[in-house]
Parts: structure tokens; C-alpha cells; sequence
């Protein structure tokens, strides 16, 4: 046997010990998307600051107005994030539903649902200020948890939305620039990084 | 030289059964189709390679029902698991000598 096929079952053993423990089809343009409508939706919010009824209370217009903007850009990610995936699945050969994509999908919804359910009570509750820090918190752990089911790049996007979360936590009546930060700019910047490394290929 | 080459493993001379051993390295235990689906080969072919292992007791097999459908699973056996690492072992060193 040739060197090249020692170092070519060298290079087959890793390819299927990454292939068979990683979801690797999340799409990193997906990324670059949500950012980009979670920063377009910051600005809106933004500049329409001025007509929203302070203190916010529940369920009245400037509120709903908010509250439509965020699930509008949740809802657009996550299809954006479905289908992009997809694709990228299909090019590599790979089927997107496995039983990894299955396993990344549990770990990131156990935090991100629990820091869901606990935005929502305190939105009820009227402690606004705590709402934008507990999704960056909750956002950053639930990606660090899924991080073990893919690429372990994605742990320190988590990371980075921990320090956010805290720091938010620290300044209150910042929840807009911290969000934009986060969800906006960091995703560009992740999902630029990703889909320059891995996607373009 | 000669002694390296020794700890070469004439079972894992084949890419599916090097694939089969490298899957359940870092898998508790894979179903026949999962397998199937990441190793990119017919039935019958991964059937034989996994008799092969099986064999020479590197893997062991597990029968069960998941409701009404027979669901056969392995993992790799101590055995099965030392014999690897000694492959990956030689191979490095090989590559590392010649380079």
C-alpha cells in the first residue's frame, strides 16, 4: 500500500466520525439572512421609537406593533433556515432529517424554549427590562448545547451572546442596540464566516 | 518497519469495514440503515462486511422490536475498539516514516 491510501483511510476515518456525530448541514448564508432581517427589523423598531406609549403595557398597540416585528423575523428565519439547509444537505448528499439533525434540533430547543417560556412570563408580569437579556441568555445557552451536534464553532457565537445577555442585564434600557448586536450583527458576522469557510466550496 | 506493518489489521483492509469500526468509534450503537445511509452501500454489501466483523468478534449485534418492526443494531466491542486504535496507531506512524 502507498502512502496516499494510509493518509487516504486516515482522511475517510475522520470524514465519517464527523459525518456520523455532526448535523453539518446548517446553511451559514441562512445565518447571514437572519441577521439581516433581525437588523432590519431593529431599525424599523427604531425608528419608529417615537410614537410607541411608554411604559409599555401588555397586548396595547406600540406593543403589539413590537411583538409582530419579533415573531415576523422568527418565523422568516426559521424558514430561510429550513429550506437553505436543505439545499446545502441535498449538495452534499446528505439526508437533513437524521437522527443527529434530530438530536442538535432537542438540544437547542430544551434553553431556547425555557428562555421563551420565561420572556413570556415576564412580559405578563411587566418586567421588560429583563425580557431582552434572558433571550440573549437563554439564545447563547441553547446554541452552546447544541454546539456538541455540529460544528464547535457554533459554541462561541453562544459565548459571545452570553456576554451580551449579561451586559444587557447590567444596562437595561439598552435592549435594542444589545438585540441588534446580537441577533443582528453577530449572526452577519457568523454566518459570513462559515459560509466563506465551509459553504463555498 | 516490519513490526509497524504487523499492527496494520488485515480486517479493516476493506473501506466499508474501516468505515463500519470508524462509525461506531464515536456511536453507542447505529441501526443496519443508518449505517447503510452514511457508508453509501447496497444491503448485501454491508451485510457481508458486518459478518466479517462480527466474526472476529469486533462488534456485537443487538436484536430487538421497536413496536412491530425488528430493528437490529451494533457497537463496537472492547475488542473491536483496541484493534482500531492500534490500526490508527500504525497508520500514523507509516505516514509518519515515509514522510
Amino acid at each position: 500500500m502507498e502512502n496516499k491510501d494510509y493518509l487516504n483511510q486516515l482522511n475517510d476515518i475522520q470524514h465519517l466520525m464527523n459525518r456520523s456525530t455532526r448535523f453539518l448541514s446548517l446553511s451559514g448564508l441562512s445565518g447571514i439572512l437572519a441577521g439581516l432581517y433581525a437588523t432590519i427589523g431593529s431599525f424599523i423598531i427604531y425608528w419608529n421609537r417615537n410614537t410607541f406609549e411608554l411604559p409599555l403595557k401588555v397586548f396595547s398597540p406600540s406593543f403589539n406593533f413590537i411583538l409582530s416585528i419579533a415573531i415576523s423575523i422568527l418565523v422568516l428565519s426559521l424558514i430561510t433556515g429550513i429550506v437553505l439547509s436543505k439545499q446545502k444537505a441535498k449538495k452534499t448528499g446528505e439526508k437533513i432529517w437524521n437522527p443527529i439533525a434530530k438530536q442538535f434540533l432537542i438540544n437547542f430547543s430544551i434553553p431556547l424554549l425555557t428562555g421563551g417560556a420565561l420572556a413570556i412570563i415576564m412580559i405578563e408580569r411587566s418586567y421588560f427590562d429583563l425580557v431582552s437579556p434572558i433571550t440573549l441568555l437563554f439564545y447563547g445557552l441553547a446554541l452552546i448545547n447544541a454546539s456538541r451536534y455540529t460544528l464547535e464553532t457554533l459554541r462561541s457565537l453562544g459565548i459571545l451572546f452570553l456576554i451580551l445577555g449579561l451586559l444587557n442585564a447590567m444596562y437595561p434600557g439598552y435592549g435594542l442596540y444589545f438585540w441588534t448586536l446580537g441577533f443582528g450583527f453577530a449572526h452577519i458576522g457568523y454566518g459570513s464566516y462559515m459560509y466563506f469557510k465551509y459553504d463555498r466550496k | 518497519m516490519s513490526s509497524i506493518i504487523a499492527h496494520i489489521n488485515k480486517a479493516f483492509d476493506h473501506r466499508v469495514r474501516l468505515g463500519i469500526m470508524s462509525i461506531l468509534m464515536v456511536n453507542e450503537q447505529m441501526d443496519f440503515n443508518r449505517l447503510k445511509e452514511l457508508l453509501d452501500v447496497t444491503d448485501g454489501n454491508l451485510a457481508s462486511h458486518m459478518k466479517a466483523l462480527e466474526s472476529v468478534e469486533y462488534i456485537t449485534v443487538t436484536k430487538q422490536f421497536i413496536g412491530k418492526k425488528p430493528n437490529t443494531s451494533y457497537h463496537a466491542s472492547e475488542l473491536g475498539r483496541q484493534a482500531f486504535q492500534q490500526h490508527l496507531a500504525a497508520l500514523e506512524q507509516l505516514i509518519k516514516k515515509i514522510n
